[in-house]
């Protein structure tokens, strides 16, 4: 789960982390409200969105007076902002931060993610912080620094003030940069972040360190462990169709193709999405219904499947372990009834107790072809959506 | 004749009284693996099914000489569970618990490397299985076949998928093991190899992986250099966008590493026939078998 700018600055200020605060505003006739709040410029006007790259995007802006403040408002609320991280259809501004500007003479750059190589925690960290992050990793990796991080005990201090001195940080300021870069890695810790990022982390004028920007993303599995933060997720930026099938204890992503896939479990869900492509078709979806696969999973999936309009034929393919064939093929029957299925549905059952499973899809009647392997399943479901890409 | 898991093992379960603990505790037990009890803080000195129930590993550890575990604990305790079984001194940890957050599976980690003679498979994983000896974990035994073939993938059903191919062609498999789908997983793909290519009755192996991280990447790099046997892949997740994760916590291509199309073409320049649908796992390892290397040959054109 992702937080937006706002979000991730109440908690770093919960932290005592330097931060500066603001108003969110959902509202053009919010802005007055701001202004009062914080009656003297200059200011910032910030589209909250989840994703970065926003101010090469037209959606952070400079206002010197409150007119400024207005039209920028204006301008920015209800605008679609394209960023090379939201995709090329780009992403609606619903909510914007309003926050007095700060002189700043330096710009860093500071994160804190899981090291899948060294199976820890990480901070990445350069002295060459603002919008060119991204560009930096690529053409200049070596201007990146790497701390790996004890995920027992947290970041040492000392690593925190090697670290405050090799981004080139005053050494008078050596207690205040080590004390905030341990406490970005305890949030990280504290709460099973997968993401801490400041971007930029700034030197003021008067020379102190300053976290001019927050994002923040919680590891959904550490999410139970902090129900507080359940409700600040935002329905807005996310997939209806994946928030959905989340419900249902479904795992949903949405692709770009023709045919819909209801796969049991993760790997072959994706070799069934790769399988198809392989025979030249292009799958719309990516559905794990788990290893269980409830009968009611399956009729719940149909329901996702069925609701994207570009989907033209369906293809089911189950290997039963824990999951009995029987009873997803009755799961299968059941939704097709339900939701009044008239596309071709291909149907692949392997596993426990598939012959039993075949014998209630053979005397039902639903229309779908059978098919006996992951390979005849795939050509299948490409034949009945139109046949291969030319 | 097989790696991990023999005919020495003795198995309790941790999360023995929660439904899928006792479930597949007594679906191990029919497969005819020697379970000797399990594990619920609280329920000590009862039994459930059969299985004596101690309250902690290191209970049931000095009373019944078990040496292995399969954990079902809930995720948010399933760390815990596993360095408990370290503690007392149980040599090969099973988790298959999905759901872990990663921090945690990062401080076990870093833990566990104070008992290195205690071995973790998984979390987030469908066990071990040296068929007709002994199975700790969730996968349906029947689609297996005493042989020598070595399968070690980062899935559960495409494992079975994978192992049913074997069958099929009337070869078996020595152990199958499915190291689990998330970030950080205690054996890797790695390991595993190394493992097979030290046993004796291993003749190939099959490694299935997914997109995200670099296991695979690191894998095919042992093989290129001291793999003795030949050995088959299938990479899942050419379909994959970036950003969005793929159903497992570990399969995500970010920051344009890990896709599919690198891990292959790191598996090919390894000599690793890598099958090109997964359809075509069996196929691949046929391959191998006769020597082949590089891409695998399609049954079937593809068409684009």
């Amino acid at each position: 789960m992702k937080l937006h700018e706002y979000q991730a600055k109440e908690i770093f200020a919960k932290y005592g982390l330097p931060v500066t605060p603001g108003v969110l505003v959902k509202h053009l006739s919010e802005v007055d409200e701001a202004l009062k709040q914080f009656p003297t410029g200059p200011w910032m006007v910030k589209a909250q969105i989840h994703a970065g790259g926003r101010g090469k995007a037209g959606g952070v802006k400079f206002c010197k007076t409150e007119t400024d403040v207005r039209q920028k408002a204006s301008d920015i609320l209800g605008m679609t902002l394209v960023s090379p991280q939201t995709g090329p259809q780009g992403k609606l501004v619903k909510k914007i931060f309003i926050t007095p500007a700060v002189d700043y003479s330096k710009e860093l750059y500071v994160s804190v993610v899981l090291d899948r190589v060294h199976r820890c925690p990480v901070i990445l960290a350069s002295a060459e912080g603002g919008t060119e992050i991204e560009e930096l990793a690529v053409h200049k990796p070596e201007a990146i620094q790497k701390v790996y991080i004890d995920p027992v005990q947290g970041l040492h201090p000392y690593q925190a003030r090697q670290l405050h001195l090799d981004l080139g940080l005053p050494s008078d300021k050596i207690n205040q940069g080590s004390k905030l870069l341990q406490d970005l890695v305890k949030i990280f810790m504290d709460l099973d972040l997968s993401l801490i990022e400041v971007n930029p982390l700034v030197v003021l004028k008067d020379g102190n360190i300053h976290c001019l920007d927050a994002k923040l993303a919680f590891d959904d599995n550490g999410l139970p462990r902090h129900k507080e933060y359940a409700s600040w997720r935002d329905p807005d930026e996310e997939d209806a169709r994946e928030l959905l099938a989340a419900e249902s204890g479904l795992s949903y992503i949405s692709l770009d193709g023709n045919i819909g896939c209801l796969v049991n479990g993760a790997g072959l869900a994706m070799a069934t999405a790769d399988a198809i492509q392989h025979f030249g078709g292009t799958p719309a979806n990516f559905l794990d219904v788990g290893g269980s696969a409830s009968q009611k999973a399956v009729a719940q999936a149909f329901k996702i499947i069925l609701s994207d309009e570009r989907v033209k034929a369906i293809l089911v393919n189950i290997f039963g372990g824990i999951a009995k064939c029987d009873l997803i093929a009755q799961g299968i029957i059941d939704a097709a009834k339900e939701v009044g299925l008239s596309l071709p549905l291909v149907v692949r059952l392997e596993g426990t107790n598939v012959e039993k499973g075949k014998e209630l899809l053979s005397k039902s009647d639903l229309k779908y072809s059978f098919a006996s392997s992951m390979d005849e399943a795939a050509k299948a479901a490409v034949a009945g959506a139109g046949g291969a890409r030319s | 004749m097989s790696i991990y898991l023999g005919k020495n093992a003795k198995v309790i379960c941790q999360g023995i009284t929660g439904s899928a603990g006792l479930f597949h505790s007594k679906a191990c037990r029919d497969y005819g693996t020697k379970m000797v009890g399990g594990v619920t803080p609280g329920k000590g000195g009862s039994e459930v099914e059969g299985f004596k129930v101690f309250d902690t590993v290191g209970d049931a550890v000095k009373k019944t000489g078990a040496n292995t575990t399969m954990i079902f604990v809930p995720a948010l305790f399933a760390g815990d569970a596993i360095l408990e079984a370290a503690a007392a001194g149980i040599e090969l940890i099973v988790c298959i618990t999905e759901g872990i957050p990663a921090n945690d599976m990062a401080k076990v980690n870093l833990i566990l490397k104070q008992y290195p003679k205690s071995r973790l498979i998984g979390p987030n994983c469908p066990g071990i299985i040296t068929p007709g000896v002994a199975k700790v974990g969730i996968m349906p035994g029947y689609i297996h076949k005493p042989g020598k073939i070595g399968i070690v993938s980062r899935s559960g059903t495409l494992t079975y998928e994978a192992v049913w191919q074997v069958t099929q062609l009337g070869l078996g498999q020595s152990t199958c093991i499915g190291i689990g789908g998330d970030p950080i997983v205690g054996t890797t793909h790695l390991d595993a190899l190394e493992a097979y290519n030290a046993d004796k009755d291993t003749q190939a192996v099959i490694m299935i992986g997914e997109i995200g991280g670099t296991a695979e990447e690191e894998a095919a790099l042992y093989v290129k250099k001291h793999m003795k046997k030949p050995v088959a892949a299938f990479i899942a997740g050419m379909t994959a966008p970036p950003g969005k994760r793929m159903g497992h916590a570990g399969a995500i291509v970010s920051g344009g590493k890990g896709t599919a199309k690198e891990k292959i073409a790191a598996l090919e320049a390894a000599g690793i026939v890598v099958a090109q649908s997964p359809g075509e796992i069996g196929n691949a390892l046929v391959e191998a078998l006769k020597g082949k290397k590089g891409k695998s040959k399609p049954k079937t054109k593809k068409k684009k």
